[in-house]
Parts: C-alpha cells; sequence; structure tokens
C-alpha cells in the first residue's frame, strides 16, 4: 500500500519568516501539461511594501557584517542546496518538465553560482575600488559600497537558476534584496527561500514574493525606499513605465536582459556606489 | 585704515579681447543659432558682457549630427595615442591661457578672482591631463579588455563652475572615444566659448566636440534627442528628475550628478583652528553655489558655543566684493533669479524660528549680492536643513552622541558629500563608513582632483566623475562572463546534461558584452 503524501504549502519569504500574502490570494502552478501542482502566494502591495521594510531593517547588518562572514554565508547557501538538490530537480522537473539532466544541470549550475559569488565577498572592493593619487597632501581610496535595498524581477523563464544569477551578486557586497520570482514557477523560488532561511542568512536580507510582476513590480519600482531596481527580468513588463517611475526618487534602474544573465563582477558593482574618502596627511 | 583694510587690487580685464558676439560651435566653426539670441552679463555689475546665439531644434540636429559623423569617421578610429595628444594639447592650451580663462571665468560667473585663478582653472587643465593619458590604456580601466565608445554624448552643465563642469564632461568623453555635444548654463556660457577657441586652436577634428548655448529648452532638446547614446548632466535634482524620466526606455546611458545637503560633522576633539577654516571653506567657497556645499553644520553640543564664536570672528574678515579684486573672499551670486531663491528660503528660516546672523558687510549698488549667512537653532524638519539652498547659507544643527551624528548627516534625501572633524582616527574611518554620501572630507573639504572619483547616493544622482571610474559612464564593457550559470534554460537549443559542456558553452555565449544599466 502506497503512502498517501504530504504536499507543501508555498508562501511568501519576508523578513526571514513564511507568510500568506495579506491579501488572501493565491494561484495555481501548474506543470507543464496543465497538472495542478500546487497554489502560490499572490504577493499584493503591501506584501511588498513590507518585504521592503523588511530588507530596509536587515541591510545595515548585513552590510556591517565582515566581507569573509557574508562570503561564508553565501557558501552556506551553496551547501544546503546541495544536499537539496534532488528535491530541487523534482521540482523544476514538475514545473517545467523537459530532461531530467537538464533539471539537473540548472540546479548544478545554480550551486555553482552561489560559490562563484561567494569568493567575490572580500576581492569585489579590491577590484573595484582603489587608492587615488591626487595632487595634494592627502591620503584618499575609493571603495565600492551597496546601494541598500534593491528591488529585483528575476528572469521569467527559469524557475531557480535565473533567480539565483540575479539575488546571489546583489547580496554578496552587502545590499539586502525584494525578489519578484519566475511567475509561472515560483515553487523553486520558495524552496530556495526554505534554504537561505537554514543558511545564516540574516532575515530580512532577502524576500521573495510570488505572483504577477506585472502587479508587483509598479510598487516596488515607485518605492521610495528602494535604492536600485534590476529589471532583468522584466523584458515582457510594461518596463518603461517602470523606469519612469523609478526615476522620481534617481532609483538606480538595471535594464531588462534576455535569459538567465552570466556571472560577472559587472553585476555586483552595478549594485554598488562608490564613496571616495579624503584624509590630509601632516608629520605634525 | 584699518590693519585689515585692503587697497583695491583688481585683476585687469584688459587682458580678455571678447568679441561683442558669440555664435554656436558646431562642427570645428562658430555659426549663427536659429534661436533669439540672448546677453550674457556680469553679475556682479549687471553689464553686458557678450551676445550669445540660442540653439534650436534645427541646431541641435546639425551639431547632433556633427558629433556623429566625426564619431564614425574620425575619433573612434583613431588611435588612442592620438586621442591623448589632443587632450594633451587642450590642457597645455588651457594652461597657456590661464589668466585670461580666471579672468573670464569670474567676469561671466560672479566668483572671486582668487578662486577661478587657483581653484578652476588650474583643475581644467589637470582634468584634460589626467583623461589625456587614459586615452590609450582603456584596457586597463577595469572593464575587460577592449571596452568601446558610446557614441554621442549629450552633456548639460551648469553655472557654479562653467569651465571647469565642461572639463569634467569633455576629457572622459573624448579620452573613451566619444564625441560631445554640450551645452553650457544660459547665465555662464563665456569659457565655454572661450574653450572652443582653444579647441581650434589644438586642431581638434571638427565636429569631436560641438557647443551649443541656449536656456533649459536646448538642454531639454539636446537630451531628448534620438541621435545621442549617452546623457550626462550635472545640475539641480529636480531637472535631473525629468531627465530621467526622458531618458526611460530609450536605451541611452545616463549619469547624473545633482544637488546636494550636506553635513560637516564637528566632535569635541576637532581641531578647531583648521575645522573653522573647514566650515567656512566647505559653504562660502564660490558662493555657496556648490552642489557638495557643507551646508549643514552639524557640530557637538559641547563645543556649539565655542565653534559658534570663533567662526563669527572668522566670517567677519571675509571680505565681500568685486570677483575681480585678488582680495575679494566672497564674490557676486550668480543671478537675480538665484539672488532670489537664496532670500527666500533664508526669509523661511527665520519665520521657522532660526536665530540668523551675518557679519557686518558692505553690500555694492549694482550687481547680485548676498551676505555670508549663519543660521544657528535649524531643527532637522526646518526647510534651511532640508532644501538645498546652493548660496552662502549655513544652518547649524547639534548633537550629542555619535550615533545621533550619523542619522542627522544620513537623514536626507540627497547625498553628494559630508566632512567629519575629528583627532580620532578610528571614530573617523568608523563614521565614513556609515555616511550615504559620495564624498567624505575628514579634516578637509571642498577637495577636487582628477583622480578623485566624484559623485551622488540616492538623490543626489548615479555615476562618478574622476578618477578610473570617471571613464565607465563613457565605455561599454568588453565583459568577462564566468561559465556555470550559462545553462540554457529555455531548453530549446542543445543540451546541458554534464557541467563541462555548460560550462563550454557558456564560455562561447558569455562574451560580446552585456552590461547596460548605469
Amino acid at each position: 500500500m502506497t503512502r498517501l503524501s504530504v504536499p507543501k504549502t508555498y508562501k511568501l519569504y519576508i523578513g526571514g519568516a513564511f507568510p500568506r500574502s495579506e491579501s488572501g490570494r493565491t494561484y495555481p502552478v501548474t506543470g507543464p501539461k496543465g497538472e495542478f501542482l500546487a497554489h502560490a502566494a499572490s504577493a499584493s502591495r503591501k506584501d511588498s511594501r513590507d518585504a521592503v521594510v523588511a530588507a530596509r531593517a536587515a541591510q545595515p547588518g548585513w552590510v556591517g557584517a565582515s566581507a569573509y562572514n557574508r562570503g561564508q554565508v553565501l557558501y552556506r547557501i551553496a551547501e544546503m542546496l546541495e544536499g537539496r538538490a534532488q528535491q530541487f530537480t523534482d521540482e523544476i522537473l514538475a514545473q517545467r518538465g523537459g530532461r531530467r539532466t537538464l533539471a539537473a544541470a540548472e540546479v548544478e549550475s545554480a550551486i555553482d553560482a552561489w560559490v562563484w559569488y561567494a569568493g567575490w565577498a572580500d576581492k569585489y572592493a579590491q577590484v573595484a575600488g582603489n587608492a587615488n593619487p591626487v595632487a595634494g597632501p592627502y591620503f584618499t581610496l575609493s571603495t565600492p559600497e551597496p546601494t541598500g535595498v534593491v528591488a529585483v524581477v528575476a528572469p521569467q523563464d527559469s524557475a531557480l537558476l535565473g533567480l539565483v544569477c540575479v539575488v546571489a551578486p546583489a547580496i554578496v557586497s552587502g545590499n539586502a534584496v525584494v525578489a519578484v520570482a519566475a511567475e509561472s514557477a515560483p515553487l523553486s523560488a520558495i524552496s530556495l527561500a526554505e534554504v537561505l532561511a537554514t543558511s545564516d542568512l540574516p532575515p530580512g536580507v532577502v524576500n521573495i514574493l510570488t505572483g504577477a510582476p506585472a502587479q508587483i513590480a509598479p510598487w516596488l519600482a515607485s518605492h521610495a525606499d528602494v535604492n536600485a531596481l534590476d529589471l532583468t527580468g522584466a523584458g515582457s513588463l510594461e518596463w518603461v513605465d517602470l523606469e519612469v517611475a523609478a526615476a522620481e526618487t534617481l532609483t538606480r534602474v538595471r535594464r531588462p536582459e534576455p535569459g538567465v544573465p552570466p556571472l560577472t563582477l559587472e553585476r555586483i558593482t552595478a549594485l554598488t556606489e562608490v564613496k571616495t574618502v579624503w584624509h590630509p596627511k601632516s608629520t605634525r | 585704515m584699518g590693519f585689515l583694510d585692503y587697497a583695491p587690487a583688481p585683476e585687469s580685464a584688459s587682458i580678455l579681447s571678447l568679441r561683442p558676439e558669440y555664435g554656436l560651435f558646431v562642427d570645428g566653426e562658430f555659426v549663427d543659432g536659429h534661436g533669439e539670441p540672448f546677453v550674457t552679463i556680469s553679475p556682479a555689475t549687471e553689464e553686458r558682457i557678450a551676445q550669445v546665439a540660442r540653439a534650436d531644434e534645427r541646431d541641435v540636429d546639425a551639431a547632433v549630427a556633427a558629433a556623429r559623423r566625426a564619431y564614425e569617421r574620425t575619433w573612434s578610429r583613431m588611435s588612442g595615442t592620438d586621442r591623448g595628444k589632443y587632450l594633451f594639447r587642450i590642457a597645455r592650451l588651457v594652461q597657456e591661457r590661464a589668466r585670461e580663462l580666471a579672468v573670464a571665468e569670474s567676469l561671466d560667473n560672479g566668483k572671486p578672482i582668487r578662486e577661478s585663478r587657483d581653484v578652476d582653472i588650474p583643475l581644467v587643465a589637470a582634468w584634460f591631463f589626467y583623461y589625456a593619458g587614459w586615452a590609450d590604456k582603456l584596457e586597463y580601466a577595469g572593464l575587460g579588455p577592449r571596452p568601446r565608445p558610446l557614441g554621442v554624448a549629450a552633456q548639460v552643465i551648469p553655472w557654479n563652475f562653467p569651465l571647469l563642469m565642461a572639463a569634467w564632461k569633455i576629457a572622459p568623453a573624448l579620452a573613451a572615444g566619444n564625441t560631445v555635444v554640450l551645452k553650457p548654463a544660459e547665465t555662464t556660457p563665456l569659457t565655454a566659448l572661450l574653450l572652443a577657441e582653444i579647441l581650434q586652436q589644438a586642431d581638434l577634428p571638427p565636429g569631436v566636440v560641438n557647443i551649443l548655448t541656449g536656456a533649459g529648452e536646448t538642454g531639454r532638446t539636446l537630451v531628448a534627442h534620438p541621435g545621442v547614446d549617452k546623457v550626462a548632466f550635472t545640475g539641480s535634482t529636480a531637472v535631473g528628475r525629468q531627465i530621467a524620466r526622458a531618458v526611460a526606455g530609450t536605451g541611452r546611458r545616463l549619469t547624473l550628478e545633482l544637488g546636494g545637503k550636506a553635513a560637516n560633522i564637528v566632535f569635541d576633539d576637532a581641531p578647531l583652528d583648521e575645522a573653522v577654516e573647514g566650515i567656512v571653506n566647505g559653504i562660502f567657497f564660490n558662493q555657496g553655489h556648490v552642489c557638495c556645499a557643507g551646508s549643514r553644520l552639524l557640530v557637538q553640543e559641547s563645543i556649539h558655543d565655542e565653534v559658534l564664536d570663533r567662526l563669527k570672528r572668522r566670517l567677519a574678515t571675509l571680505r565681500l566684493g568685486d570677483p575681480l579684486d585678488k582680495n575679494t573672499d566672497i564674490g557676486a551670486i550668480n543671478s537675480a533669479e538665484q539672488l532670489e531663491r537664496i532670500r527666500e528660503l533664508s526669509a523661511a528660516g527665520e519665520q521657522e524660528g532660526a536665530t540668523r546672523w551675518s557679519p557686518e558687510c558692505a553690500i555694492p549698488d549694482r550687481g547680485f549680492w548676498f551676505a555670508p549667512t549663519i543660521f544657528d537653532g535649524v531643527t532637522t524638519s526646518s526647510r534651511i536643513a532640508r532644501e538645498e539652498v546652493f548660496g552662502p547659507v549655513l544652518s547649524v544643527l547639534t548633537f550629542r552622541t555619535l550615533a545621533e551624528a550619523v542619522a542627522k548627516a544620513n537623514n536626507t534625501p540627497y547625498g553628494l558629500s559630508a566632512g567629519i572633524w575629528s583627532e580620532k582616527g578610528s571614530r573617523i574611518l568608523a563614521i565614513a563608513d556609515q555616511l550615504r554620501a559620495g564624498v567624505v572630507w575628514a579634516n578637509t573639504f571642498n577637495r577636487f582632483d582628477p583622480a578623485a572619483p566624484f559623485g551622488g547616493y540616492k538623490e543626489s544622482g548615479y555615476g562618478r566623475e574622476g578618477g578610473r571610474h570617471g571613464l565607465h559612464p563613457y565605455l561599454s564593457p568588453s565583459t568577462l562572463a564566468t561559465p556555470p550559470a550559462m545553462i540554457d534554460t529555455t531548453g530549446v537549443t542543445g543540451s546541458a546534461a554534464t557541467r563541462a559542456s555548460a560550462s563550454a558553452r557558456s564560455a562561447a555565449s558569455g562574451r560580446g558584452g552585456k552590461g547596460n544599466g548605469k
């Protein structure tokens, strides 16, 4: 006699907790043949704002952690994901279909992406910053630091890897993130949240919203406490309107890109600000 | 004559040989504009300096077309070495004509000749010299092995440092291989037009730099022109917002250097003599027409009275008057419009309960003037603590603890600059980390150098000018993409069954450069 399985309730990930949407709304997630898999939460305006509040609260502590510490936390995420690779492969297959080897490769690539970005934590400032040889008796350094709270629309054609490839470069420098998951395959994103929640990542550093990006993204784009808007996965939305909304508070905007973005240092530095510090030199 | 009274020591305007009328500088030549010409005046005397052409849509079209031709046929094909040599030539010509440029700047802008002579013009030459050396070294700028120029850059600059802002914009753009259409501010077009003469003397190929004079409408037309690839603006946050909206969705790259409301934090262990000089330099340099001016003095409560006393004594020695006089510390306010804004905000400061103080100070009969002013007892919610005055007006607030100082300093939508005064190095470094500002001056203020990146956080804009970072807004990176992530998740092509094959494909497809964004 086969055992009756215990299906998971998929909810949002805000401030380290897994709340339902305050709107009480959900939508059905289906597999490639239209079969019902689960309900996902439809994040509302209120959920978006709660997520920004959680991100803002978490950001100073996260950037205040040492770069070595942040690197270890990102690496820990890779370790946790590795241990649950099977589950993630199954979940991608259920949502997307296709060959098992492809789904497994996506999970492996996601693990390796965490490892790659983990290593940058204590290096990116060395590569992207420098001393300034000014014409005077001053010690001056320019170093990148995180821009603050970043809202991200994850690639919509990828269940797991796309999300990892936009979130990891954002948080490695010390940003806190509110990510809008792929609408049609949100289950991997919420399972990733479970990995994040068990990887010593401080609550609120990553917040994940599921639902319709077209409905959620405008609230994030116009939010005055969002410092940067990464529209990588927003190519099919009315993204120009989002960029216009972001202009109101001079929010930094990264424009849409097709597919899953490659791993680049530029993805890290694009979400940082360069700070130049001067101090006089004197023998007195 | 008391010992603080100085005999006049005016710099002579006779070094200038200005023309009565100036056209637009398009495709290497001065041409007539199609708009209604306007007059630029000296803000110190309200006397006419010259008549200047106004560029309309047709002129913008012609200038952008000239810049495009120059980009495609000449500048983007030229070796970096040769581009650099042109920039070196410009730097040298600026040095050779430095005295003339300083006089012209003070005449047109109203700033003291001491500043235009010792700060503005030397920095202009330094800026061209610095970026000249980058032109043949772009592969070392940190953007991959073959960074590419963007094309035609539309650049709109303000009136507070007219020629210096032109240099900040033109030098990195040209070094990176772009061509330029520059619009100087309506009230300060003069030195940009003298720069056009210098560009002719340097034999810079026609169209590489085009200079369009005009007002806001000319600037709006330029930044919205479909023929430009890059927009760079320095000016108010309000206009920066409009430009960000106008550029949205066009794919054009944008850098903005906007307003500020810098905190200058003075701790009780600060070297007070230096700090007082730094406070004065921070807010009264260039009549406070400085986006990074230290306009909010945050002084630790225990030394508030002593700092204010010293500050008032120092302010009483500042000399306000003829910008061309070498003894002058405070020059003229740049325009009647700006003077009105300073008066309006100062009146608001009084209405909101702050205590206003200015030294005894004779104000000339003609021209636009505003005495150096301190507001004490300012609250964080007051307009003069929140809004950019852009004039010689200092708001004084107090704090008790380090945490309070940081919180108050960051309590602004701006984030351009900040100052810290303390003898305690560990405290300075800890606070520098916590300040949300692009430039932090510790035990100094208002230092600028072409090797040092400058630019804002938050609503003070984005992008950096100066240094290696100042090249990035004018280059498209040849991205170094790293393998593991490039599996094809759409499942349409190929197979990534093994990690090795996934890696190989991503290495192949990762080149070619992504990285738009700002």
